[in-house]
């Protein structure tokens, strides 16, 4: 197939392959003048791009986990669960107020690495119990109706959610204890890199790794991947199609209230109804960015957008003169996006055999 | 569908919400809150011209209120979100300066309700729009944030209403070259004064030299940074950067990075929750900012933001409104005995003073007739809320006439003449309120101009 595409390519001169091609030259030449003339005016130090690039590799991390629940569940279903932000946002939302209670017990302050097991488990269990709601309120009577039915419900039960933990909790903002300044900073190179930011990262790395292994090794994960191939093959080979997708919500919701922990531990502040909105939407970014519907590829979706993010407005924008260049940030993302999408329209590791499933 | 159809119509989707996004935290629904007072005793107005046959003879139109008919206030306030605080304080003063008339003007009932805006233009354009379609309005009291006003100008302007915003503070606003049309007074201070002052205080009694600034793009942010790093200058200090993040931004190590390369001596940041909460307490972890001075604004001057953002905030300054006196002290203690607690928020005195012009105005200019029915002239209404002088208002001596603040620039609509503006610091007491929504505890006072 890919070879007889190339022969037509050559044979046949087209306007579109040229435009493509002069975007993506010209879209190179822009990021490489821009970071150059950064670099060459010497602002900021070596120790500050080592910063910079933790603190996104920490944010990236999140942003992947949540990311992995979308794919995960576009992976089977072919649909995207813009529900799944809030999922990580009822997780969160809720163990803030068992940190609350064991702050002020005292229990926190003795057994700092206690509470953030009990927070984890709290948070995960809760954003599973949404998430799997949401697979047998919303998404099981529609499984069947045509793919648009199921989006549009999902931002519905999105707004559902949202809406009802603000009913239930009020508007207000509420705060996490502060894990990050307990775990101090280290001093590495001459850069000052928060101890909160490499657990973060850790701890996501070990949570993607444990995921990767229960697809890639045991016998659930390898019915996940028959699904995903074909669900009526699948049924006919005698696995049970309906558990395997509850699986994949009970997973999708495990991860999204874990990174909904990791998220309250490295950035306490601003804990809302809403505030799942936002990144959901960076975590779809980062799936579709590393290929949606691959495990590898929502990881380095999520880390690619978060070190974008961390390093990019400083880093390209500001060679190019632009001011307030930090606003720009989401413009960053999005626009990485699209040039990845130019260059390989199926994700950074998405598969080739995409039209065939879908 | 093919996987690429597919795709796009996800982009689109992506494009759509984030563009949405970038207002605010809660900018959608809700049904308007009815909030019908209590008819109590009935007065008759005595000093009302009363006129036969009434002929409407008013540029804009008029409006009639048969005997029966309540007098319709609006408001376009935020309930829900970060900004409610200040939405319910400022419905909260109304409810009272309204039952301090016994809730009747003209002898007739006083019916105040409202519509959610939010703290963002999506929000304010629905809200006005659903204000301009309700014909029995006769003002309206709104908005809180600048951005909502923005959007919202056009819509109420055209509709021949005239509205009171209590907390707008962006210059643009009453800047009649820029965002300004008719109808459009504010009871809170333009911040070409706060950015003054602030640069003021920043310069001679920090002894400041060199200053940066951040804004979220919202036009009071942006307006606000802008006086204080164009005041900054004047005075004599070097502005090092001026830099922006977007509402929804979790990481500022970023944006404070790219501050901290030149270490200011001062940091000035006039944005809301929690955006703020995270650049206060990131900025400890970002070289270069061990020496520069934390100073936010009245955005941030609101009971939950110490706590939230802790030990960080700990000796920082904010700026915004210092209402004091024993007008003041009179307001909260009936805000107290109406409501059980002080207002969540900033600016409800400005909401009180607003409102009672507004119905100043409307005894003003109403014309009765024998039976009851009250005419109002929409353009006689703007007219009279300008000609308002000398109103000896809770939040100082208002006066709604054209000033000139800038040089050849003449703003309009701007009641209030800057007299009520402090700096505060944040003690600890202040990071240790143990409740976020115990309400009233302002910091220490520092200074005032």
């Amino acid at each position: 197939m890919a070879t007889i595409t190339r022969r037509i390519f050559l044979k046949r001169f087209s306007w579109t392959g040229l435009l493509l091609w002069a975007l993506r030259i010209g879209v190179l030449v822009i990021v490489l003048w821009g970071s150059i003339s950064t670099l060459a005016s010497g602002r900021y130090s070596a120790s500050t791009w080592l910063a910079l690039l933790i603190a996104g590799l920490a944010q990236g991390s999140i942003y992947a986990l949540i990311a992995l629940g979308y794919s995960l569940v576009y992976g089977i279903l072919l649909m995207i669960n813009f529900a799944h932000g809030e999922v990580f946002m009822a997780g969160i939302f809720t163990s803030v107020f068992l940190a609350e209670a064991l702050e002020e017990s005292g229990f926190l302050a003795r057994h700092p690495f206690l509470t953030i097991g009990a927070l984890l488990l709290l948070s995960m269990a809760v954003s599973t119990t949404v998430a799997l709601l949401l697979e047998r309120i919303a998404y099981r009577p529609l499984r069947n109706a045509p793919r648009l039915v199921p989006l549009i419900t999902a931002i519905g039960a999105s707004f559902f959610l949202q809406y009802a933990f603000r009913g239930f909790f009020g508007s207000g903002f509420k705060v996490y204890p502060e894990f990050g300044r307990m775990m101090g900073q280290w001093n590495i190179f001459g850069a000052n890199i928060q101890v909160v930011q490499v657990a973060v990262f850790l701890a996501a790395l070990v949570m993607m790794a444990g995921l990767y292994w229960f697809v890639e090794r045991t016998k659930t994960g390898k019915s996940m991947r028959a699904v995903s191939e074909d669900k009526e093959i699948a049924a006919l080979m005698g696995i049970d199609v309906n558990r395997v997708i509850v699986i994949t919500f009970a997973i999708g919701g495990m991860l999204a209230g874990a990174a909904g922990v990791l998220r309250g531990v490295y950035q306490p502040q601003g804990i809302s109804f809403f505030m799942g909105f936002v990144p959901g939407l960076k975590a779809f970014t980062a799936a579709v960015l590393g290929g949606i519907g691959n495990i590898p590829g929502a990881m380095l979706g999520g880390l690619f957008l978060g070190v974008f993010e961390g390093i990019g407005p400083n880093l390209i924008l500001q060679g190019l003169g632009i001011p307030a260049a930090n606003q720009l940030k989401d413009v960053i993302a999005i626009v990485m996006l699209v040039i990845v999408l130019i260059f390989r329209p199926q994700g950074l590791l998405g598969e080739r055999l995409a039209e065939e499933k879908a | 569908m093919h996987r690429k159809t597919f795709a796009l119509v996800g982009l689109l989707v992506i494009a759509a919400m984030t563009l949405s996004a970038c207002g605010a935290t809660a900018t959608d629904e809700p049904p308007a809150v009815d909030q019908p007072t209590d008819a109590p005793a009935v007065e008759e107005p005595t000093d009302v011209p009363v006129v036969e046959e009434f002929v409407c003879t008013d540029d804009l139109g008029c409006l009639d209120i048969a005997p029966d008919d309540p007098i319709h206030i609006g408001w376009m306030l935020p309930i829900t979100g970060g900004a409610s605080i200040y939405g319910e304080s400022a419905i909260g003063t109304m409810e009272i300066a309204i039952e301090e008339r016994g809730g009747q003007l003209l002898g007739h009932d006083i019916l105040l309700t409202g519509e959610e805006t939010g703290c963002g233009a999506e929000g304010g354009a629905t809200a006005a729009q659903r204000i301009a379609a309700d014909p029995t309005i006769v003002g309206v009291i709104g908005t809180t944030c600048s951005s909502a006003m923005t959007a919202a100008m056009s819509t109420i302007s055209g509709a021949g209403l005239t509205i009171i915003s209590p907390s707008n503070t962006s210059p643009a606003l009453t800047d009649p070259g820029q965002t300004w049309e008719p109808g459009y007074f504010r009871t809170a201070h333009n911040d070409l004064f706060q950015g003054a002052m602030a640069a003021q205080f920043a310069y001679d009694e920090l002894g400041a030299r060199t200053a940066a600034a951040i804004h979220d793009g919202d036009p009071y942010t942006q307006g606000l940074a802008a006086a204080f790093t164009d005041n900054f200058a004047k005075l004599g200090g070097t502005v090092t950067s001026t830099e922006a993040v977007n509402k929804g931004d979790l990481d500022m190590r970023p944006v404070l990075t790219t501050i901290a390369v030149d270490s200011p001596d001062v940091l000035f940041f006039p944005v809301f929750q929690p955006e703020g909460d995270f650049i206060v307490a990131q900025s400890v972890e970002v070289p270069g900012l061990e020496d520069t001075i934390l100073f936010a604004a009245d955005g941030l001057l609101v009971s939950p933001f110490a706590p939230s953002a802790g030990e960080a905030a700990l000796g920082m300054y904010l700026s915004g409104p210092n209402v004091t006196g024993s007008k003041q002290a009179a307001l909260m203690d009936a805000y107290v005995a109406m409501h059980g607690a002080l207002p969540p928020g900033p600016f409800g005195e400005h909401a009180y003073d607003g409102i009672n012009i507004l119905m100043d105005a409307m005894e003003a200019v109403a014309v009765v007739d024998a039976d009851g029915t009250v005419h109002i002239g929409r353009q006689a209404l703007r007219d009279a809320v300008e000609a308002t002088s000398g109103f000896d208002g809770v939040t100082g001596v208002l006066d709604c006439g054209p000033k000139e603040l800038q040089p050849g620039v003449e703003y309009r609509g701007d009641c209030a003449t800057g007299e009520a503006l402090a700096v505060f610091k944040v003690n600890a007491e202040w990071i240790a309120s143990e409740d976020v929504f115990e309400v009233g505890v302002h910091p220490p006072f520092v200074w005032a101009p």
